[in-house]
């Protein structure tokens, strides 16, 4: 079973090894010969003022928690939909499957018509 | 040991230590970019444990949608105004060591409570089928219809709930 995910662990593992390698390589092979002048934010720029930390628009929070909604309802797609040949041709369940999952894209729908209607996709 | 449990014990390794970085690190920032690496390390444990929809959500849905909401978050609020709030509510500080000590309690209790079942069987056939997507599907369209249908009027309350809280102008 889980040999079936050699692959993907090799993958990432891959990407972990890449990632890492090629900053730290440059850190490792690279000249360093650092000057304050060279360790500053802007070397021919104005000097930064205040903290990193800004505070952000809220509109912001609207757009990535809207994006949790929407990818969560996908999730929940996904099984359903590479099960619903087997539920469809199933007499014990039929056309249920089908008409649970209009019910669920309906009572979802009505939550992305409302977030339409009071504009929550427009960026003002 | 063989290469499940290997996998395993290097997956929750992974988890325990950047759970610990999450709580000790003064930086938000890097609190939540240590909660990404432990939700990776958590899909892994999931994938050792034969919960492989889980796993692929625990990605998709928690280091991918989640996080990015935790961050935006953390640059919403003032981290500086943060630093003091335990400082001038001494109470409150022990509530939630409180809260914590409870938590622990309960998870603890349901871990000693509960190895005696899981472990005596062993891998069955049963349990190496639970956690596909094939399953997973199977079951909330006939066991589980309700609470699926439940799920769509929360995630109609987020979205509502998530417009009366964020957008200014409301009318």
């Amino acid at each position: 079973m889980l040999v079936e995910y050699i692959p993907l662990f090799l993958v990432i593992a891959f990407a972990i090894v890449f990632a890492f390698g090629t900053v730290f390589s440059s850190k490792i092979f690279g000249p360093q010969r650092p000057n304050p002048e060279k360790l500053s934010t802007y070397e021919s720029g104005v000097q930064p003022v205040g903290t990193t930390h800004e505070r952000m628009s809220v509109k912001y929070y609207l757009v990535a928690m809207l994006f949790i909604i929407f990818d969560l309802e996908v999730i929940f797609v996904y099984p359903w939909a590479v099960q619903f040949k087997k539920l469809y041709l199933d007499p014990s369940v039929g056309t249920t499957a089908f008409y649970a999952m209009l019910i669920f894209l309906v009572v979802f729908e009505i939550g992305y018509l409302y977030v339409y209607k009071k504009g929550g996709f427009k960026w003002d | 040991m063989s290469l499940e449990s290997v996998l395993f014990y290097f997956f929750a390794a992974i988890s325990i230590v950047t759970s610990i970085l999450v709580i000790s690190s003064k930086n938000p920032v890097l609190s939540a970019l240590s909660l990404i690496l432990n939700f990776a390390g958590l899909a892994g444990v999931y994938l050792t444990l034969y919960a492989q929809f889980i796993a692929v959500v625990q990605v998709i849905v928690y280091a991918g949608a989640i996080m990015v909401l935790f961050l935006f978050v953390i640059m919403l609020i003032r981290p500086e105004a943060e630093r003091n709030y335990f400082q001038e509510r001494k109470s409150f500080k022990m509530l939630t060591i409180g809260i914590g000590v409870i938590v622990l309690g309960q998870l603890m209790f349901l871990i000693i409570s509960g190895t005696s079942m899981f472990t005596s069987g062993g891998h069955s056939e049963q349990s190496l089928e639970v956690g596909t997507v094939e399953r997973i599907g199977w079951e909330l369209m006939t066991s589980y219809l309700l609470p699926f249908e439940a799920i769509g009027f929360l995630l109609l309350a987020a979205s509502i709930g998530a417009m009366v809280l964020a957008k200014k102008k409301f009318e």
